[in-house]
């Protein structure tokens, strides 16, 4: 027989929703972008998160098993799923196997695991995991595939092919690399203002689509979507996305204002690389995230402004993983300073 | 004045000494526990390391250059890393009693910081002026401070933490860290110095 105790300290108020049962709506509500994605850039998507969830689940389960600890609640609970769903989608399309699984087993064990797993991560296991993935293996990490669209010329392989790539290292005869990437828009513009190109002379360039790229766009308006679903079934709170994304668009917005030709447009900037589901499905990360109100907007505009920094000045095309981690090692100190005072106390 | 702000992002962020250059890593291992802890030695470390870096450059300039003594730089800036502590501490309790009683615990500490003779070695290596030399100090002690007090608040969580036992302690700090200077890595190319 279990004996519920319910009487605790104010507020009363209960929701009867288990972690699971969050873990599966994010898991969700990230299905129309994931279609979507595959539809203009193949099989990629699919087999880089079905190896990088059996990665997860089996890292999850060998940790806890060595530490004597029961798996069954751990494996269950989704987290693992969702860590590997995210950095499938932060991946490359076209990758070897071994990218997905080293970034899956430093995410699940050293990020997530080695701090005493799901509620104790200081960090995004998934963003750990990406960058650690960015920073060592660089080449392998910055080949994308182009869109599959009427009149960009593209190449894709099939299912099998893809496969064959991604265990083998084979590509189908005639077929190289360079031959099926292409730089991405965010490395265009990048590279292009560098070079002193005038933006809307790149943004003509047959990638680019209404705001950001041709393909990607979509999938943003869909990661988007999905991010409404959280937020109307109350998974995720409105400050973190609403932040991130003003605190994108304010800076660019002025840039662009000023300088039309040497700042890309805040419609780009808001709808490429991973701003979408960097806002809704990767900084509201409960653990990681900050957990006071205004805690949350501070949070949140940090991860856009460092966004918006590191495109704009620094090294990397897209910056959302390098701010998401930067913010949650803020995490502590803003939550120690925008505490809510004690009802009653001055 | 636009080349003294990159300075000081270069030395705070883009190449932080404790992060992405690995200096000072014992005061930063000591003081990580508590986020006060951490202040204080921020604060100490700061204002020995931009006189340290001051006085380095007097030394070098107007001693090691005339007389072309210049391979007894390292034994002179450390004589001067030491000489510009006792300075501090002493300018500090002369002038301000409070100060001193918030700071004097972490003054001597500062002695062990690798991070002043690396900040008076770099600045001599880059020829810096005066001006740029006592910028590029604060900006590294500027880049301390921050370090210490993200590892300080990460720590307070950390100790509550349900870690594996073979990474209680410096381990799991050692581990943090590394995720921390990996995120620092998205500073790279802000300023190259």
């Amino acid at each position: 027989m279990t004996t519920h105790f319910e009487v605790a300290p104010a507020p009363h108020a209960r929701a009867f929703v288990a972690v699971p049962v969050f873990m599966r709506r994010v898991l969700y509500a990230l299905v129309p972008a994931a279609l979507t994605y595959t539809w203009f850039f193949g099989w990629g998507l699919a087999i880089n998160f079905a190896i990088a969830a059996l990665t997860a689940l089996l890292c999850e389960g060998a940790v806890l098993r060595l530490r004597g600890r029961g798996t069954r609640v751990a494996l269950n609970d989704g987290s693992a799923l969702i860590t590997a769903a995210l950095l499938s989608f932060a991946l490359p399309p076209l990758v070897p196997a071994w990218i997905p699984i080293i970034g899956t087993a430093v995410a699940i064990v050293i990020a997530k695991q080695l701090f005493g797993g799901l509620g104790k991560n200081l960090f995004n296991p998934a963003m750990v995991g990406y960058v650690f993935l960015l920073l060592s293996f660089p080449v392998e990490m910055t080949q994308w595939i182009p869109p599959r669209m009427g009149d960009i010329d593209y190449m894709h392989l099939s299912f099998v092919g893809q496969l064959e790539y991604s265990f083998l290292g084979r590509l189908p005869s005639g077929l190289d690399v360079d031959t099926l990437t292409r730089a991405t828009p965010l490395d265009i513009v990048k590279e292009g203002l560098r070079s002193a190109r005038s933006f809307d002379e790149l943004r003509g360039g047959s990638l680019f689509g209404d705001f950001g790229g041709r393909g990607w766009e979509w999938v943003a308006n869909l990661v988007a979507l999905g991010g409404l679903y959280l937020l109307f079934t109350g998974t995720i709170r409105w400050q973190i996305p609403f932040a991130v994304l003003s605190a994108l668009l304010l800076p660019a917005t002025l840039f662009y204002a000023i300088d039309p030709h040497h700042y890309a447009a805040p419609g780009f900037h808001l709808f490429s690389g991973a701003s979408m589901l960097g806002a809704f499905f990767i900084a509201t990360d409960p653990v990681s995230a900050s957990t006071t109100n205004w805690g949350r907007i501070i949070y949140g505009a940090g991860i856009g402004f460092l966004t918006y920094a590191i495109r704009t000045w620094g090294g990397y095309p897209d910056g959302i993983a390098f701010s998401v981690l930067l913010m949650n090692a803020a995490v502590p100190l803003i939550d120690r300073y925008t505490r809510p005072r004690i009802y009653g106390r001055a | 004045m636009g080349e003294l702000l990159l300075i000081v992002l270069a030395a705070a962020l883009v190449n932080n000494f404790v992060l992405v250059q690995f200096l000072g890593l014992c005061p930063f291992m000591r003081a990580s526990r508590r986020l006060e802890g951490a202040i204080g030695m921020a604060l100490a470390t700061g204002l020995v390391l931009t006189t340290a870096s001051g006085l380095c450059f007097l030394v070098e300039r107007f001693v090691l250059q005339r007389f072309e003594l210049q391979y007894l730089r390292i034994l002179a800036f450390v004589a001067m890393v030491g000489a510009s502590i006792l300075l501090t501490n002493a300018l500090v309790r002369r002038f301000s009693p409070l100060l001193h009683r918030v700071l004097g615990l972490y003054l001597p500490l500062v002695a062990s910081n690798c991070a002043l003779l690396g900040v008076a070695l770099l600045n001599s290596a880059a020829s810096r002026s005066f001006v740029a030399a006592l910028f590029y100090g604060a900006g590294a002690s500027l880049g301390f401070g921050i370090a210490l007090a993200l590892i300080a608040g990460l720590s307070e969580r950390i100790a509550r933490a349900d870690v594996p036992v073979p990474f209680r302690g410096a381990a799991i700090v050692f581990v943090t860290a590394g995720i921390l200077s990996l995120a620092f890595l998205g500073f790279a190319g802000f300023a190259r110095l």
